[in-house]
């Protein structure tokens, strides 16, 4: 398909608060923003989808976890086991852990803080569907915001990630959160699903962002489909 | 019905920084002696009489727990 007809959905849940900036950030990149709602059956036709963040269903039981079953989600699954690139962030990638598209969790942040402020990342792979307009090891400063950001997993599991490639962002200068290894974005094993918990949709215009750093997600997902 | 109780806790490898503020506010308030505290969910729920066990773990290993960072216990009361 061409890139630049691409319809990006993006997934509306109880107590998002972030999907009017990433369907802002869909458009900038030159695609079609669709909305998509927790409740439906249905993805629209849409060629990607991002889960953005917020406190849907407000963090309750675990933050994304009943998110992870709404009606919704049950389409992102199936369409992201046919290759479909998913985008989970903050939330939206508490969300894909829970619902089982990407490995580990976020847990609450070491030292109780929530953490508010432009964060340095460094970009680790280039081979995930979302990333392939950055170079390796560049870095990028985006909006980090939030309570429950310590990526956590087991030890078989973070040398899989590693070996594999598969830690996508790492924080600059050690993670404010905890997260272990300083991750702060992770890939699935074919690369189309990736979830972080910094804000790229924050950051992809300078009067409200620090930087236009974050409109690389949305414009590598385009220039993937376009290649495809 | 009956009733049966499941009980979510940290796995012990995950940091539990809940726990330790609580600790810390042990302290705060007088008490010594306490050296660590653990912070979980407990979850009292009303069942059919018949619901079997396996569909117990199912409740708590696929929602009520996430079996990343968190152990459980069932125990029917």
């Amino acid at each position: 398909m061409s890139g630049a007809g691409m319809r990006i959905g993006v997934v509306t849940f109880p107590g998002t608060l972030d999907d009017v900036d990433a369907a802002r950030a869909a458009r900038r990149a030159g695609a079609e923003a669709v909305e998509l709602w927790h409740g439906d059956h249905d993805l629209r036709g849409v060629d990607a989808v991002v889960v953005p963040g917020g406190f849907s269903y407000g963090d309750y039981l675990r933050a994304g976890a009943i998110a992870s079953q709404a009606p919704i989600m049950r389409e992102v699954v199936d369409a992201a086991g046919r290759g479909m690139p998913v985008l989970g962030i903050c939330n939206g990638f508490q969300i894909l852990c829970e619902a089982g598209l990407l490995p580990g969790a976020l847990v609450r942040n070491a030292g109780l803080h929530f953490v508010c402020r432009d964060q340095a990342l460094r970009v680790e792979s280039t081979s995930t569907a979302w990333t392939g307009g950055f170079t390796a090891g560049q870095e990028i400063v985006v909006p980090l915001k939030s309570g429950e950001g310590r990526y956590v997993a087991d030890a078989a599991t973070l040398a899989e990630l590693e070996a594999e490639g598969r830690v996508v962002f790492r924080y600059v200068g050690g993670a404010p959160n905890g997260a272990m290894a300083d991750i702060a974005g992770v890939a699935s094993a074919d690369g189309r699903v990736v979830g972080l918990m910094p804000h790229p949709e924050h950051a992809i215009d300078t009067l409200t962002g620090p930087t236009t750093d974050g409109l690389g997600l949305f414009t590598s997902v385009i220039g993937a489909a376009a290649a495809a | 019905m009956a009733r049966v109780v499941v009980d979510v806790m940290p796995k012990p490898e995950i940091l539990d920084p809940q726990g330790q503020a609580v600790t810390r506010a042990l302290a705060r308030i007088g008490i010594s002696g306490v050296a660590d505290v653990r912070q979980g969910k407990h979850f009292e729920l009303e069942v059919d009489d018949g619901l079997d066990d396996e569909t117990l773990h199912r409740i708590a290993g696929d929602l009520l727990a996430n079996p990343v960072i968190e152990d459980w216990t069932v125990t029917r009361v």
